[in-house]
């Protein structure tokens, strides 16, 4: 049976002044689904997360979640819900940065625990017992009354993981969520995201880890100059008779 | 001997109180510049760039008289007594309000643009996300020109002299004028010294309650 689609974003088009950044991008994500996005540097993977994350107006397209529609395309333009809609939008997703943003003011449980009582008006109690169990999932557990700035990379980016997580988003971007870390950092919060995975979460991850790539996903997006270049399983993918996929792959993998 | 330390005391008195009320005032008020400094309304924002360049382009001396005889000039009021005091905290809270404004507005554009992508992501409104997030950062980074400021304020108090308000400099000018000493004037440097010297210690005691994060 085919799973429902929780994201859809249909011929998405951005440009930055004049320069085309997304030419006509394509995605659907079903309930279940690991989707990682590959390409060169500058090639716009970044900016279709953010396009995906209303944190970057698009041009024009067409973006759900589930049954919520974010943006219509109207005469080559596109048409944002109104500002309450895109509250509840807001609520169907999770994002996880490269360069984590934690808020250095709140330690660990504040900053797991702020936004569900904040922005989901939950009770402190039942947000702790949340973040208490997210951090003994992310084997973070000793880690509750420490401030960012105490923490290693690999930390805060699991740490990250957990705030977005504490949102029960049903869907989880990352854009390249290890490469901000050190070699011997990226092995657990890669690890992390594998168990996210194994759980069925959701996931839209942006990253230059190819084997992880490989091992984690269900589908490969490879996208060059805003177009999607190559789209398949992850054995088709690496095994691609096309030019630019292949040299890709070769330099990186 | 003793109506001297009594009149130095009431001046010192006034002199704190053009001190506090000035911050209570400037403090929250350089907050609204700074928003409107920031605004995205051009007019709004010129308006306030203006306001600004002339609060710190001219000396506050000047505006302490301008402030106090504008009721009579521009509106032909009669001056009360009373109004000097009030003209003073007119005076300087308008002024201090500029320079805050652009300390808060540095403070503001130094919180780095993720911190707001974050909150957006997690789906604070843009007040919640002010006032959660990115605020309490920005006050822990203000806090060292924040002092300085304040340390200036200090000093600045005196000169309220030019329209006759008896804060601590006017009253030791007049008592040294009479005892032909610089006695008076000797004390009220003594006085601003220690002043400074209390206002950097709570500045620097709330350093510190913040330096629990970098
Ligand atoms: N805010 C912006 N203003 C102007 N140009 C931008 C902006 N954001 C991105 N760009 C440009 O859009 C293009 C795509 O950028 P994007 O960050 O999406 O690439 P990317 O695939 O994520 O690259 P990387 O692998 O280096 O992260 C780049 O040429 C970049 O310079
Ligand atoms: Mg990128």
């Amino acid at each position: 049976m085919e799973e429902k689609a929780l994201l859809k974003m249909e011929h998405i088009k951005k440009s930055f002044t004049d320069v085309g950044v997304l030419s006509d991008i394509s995605l659907t994500v079903r309930k279940g689904e690991v989707v990682s996005i590959i390409g060169p540097s500058g090639s716009g993977k970044s900016t279709l997360l953010r396009c995906a994350t209303l944190l970057t107006r698009m041009d024009d397209g067409e973006l759900c979640y589930g049954d919520m529609q974010a943006v219509r395309s109207v005469d080559g333009k596109s048409v944002y819900a109104s500002r309450e809609e895109l509250k509840k939008v807001r609520q169907y997703f999770g994002l996880v940065f490269q360069n984590f943003n934690l808020f250095p003011h709140y330690n660990v449980m504040k900053n797991i625990t702020d936004a569900p009582v904040t922005v989901l008006g939950h009770s402190k109690e039942e947000a702790c017992a949340k973040a208490r169990e997210l951090l003994g999932m992310l084997g973070l557990s000793d880690k509750g009354d420490a401030y960012p700035c105490e923490l290693s990379g690999g930390q805060q980016q699991r740490v990250a993981i957990a705030r977005a997580l504490a949102l029960e988003p049903k869907i989880l971007f990352f854009d390249e969520p290890t490469s901000a870390l050190d070699p011997e950092l990226t092995g657990e919060v890669l690890s992390v995201i594998r168990k996210l995975a194994s759980s069925h979460m959701t996931m839209v991850i942006v990253t230059h880890e190819m084997q992880f790539a490989r091992e984690v996903s269900d589908r490969i997006l490879f996208i060059e100059n805003g177009l999607v270049v190559e789209e398949g399983t992850p054995d088709s993918i690496f095994a691609s008779d096309n030019p630019r996929v292949r040299d890709f792959i070769g330099k990186i993998g | 001997m003793n109506t001297t330390f009594f009149q130095l005391l009431s001046g010192m008195v006034v002199s704190v109180e053009i001190f506090l009320l000035t911050l209570l005032f400037s403090l929250p008020l350089g907050l609204l510049v700074a928003f409107g400094r920031m605004s995205k309304n051009k007019i709004l924002q010129t308006i306030v760039k203006i306001y600004i360049a002339i609060m710190r382009g001219t000396p506050l001396m000047l505006q302490l008289i301008v402030v106090y005889f504008a009721p009579f000039y521009i509106f032909g009021l009669k001056i009360s007594q009373g109004y000097r005091f009030v003209a003073v905290i007119i005076a300087f809270s308008v002024n201090y309000a500029a320079y805050f404004a652009e300390i808060y507005r540095a403070g503001i554009e130094s919180i780095h643009v993720g911190q707001y992508e974050a909150a957006q992501v997690l789906g604070y409104s843009k007040r919640q996300t002010f006032c959660r997030i990115i605020f309490p950062q920005v006050v822990k980074r203000i806090l060292p020109p924040i002092t300085n400021e304040t340390i200036t304020l200090v000093k600045d108090t005196s000169l309220a002299f030019v329209i006759a308000v008896a804060e601590m400099f006017t009253i030791a000018k007049q008592i040294s004028a009479k005892q032909a000493s610089v006695n008076a004037l000797m004390v009220a440097g003594l006085f601003y010294f220690v002043f400074n010297y209390v206002v950097a210690y709570v500045m620097e005691f709330f350093e510190k309650k913040l330096s629990y994060y970098r």
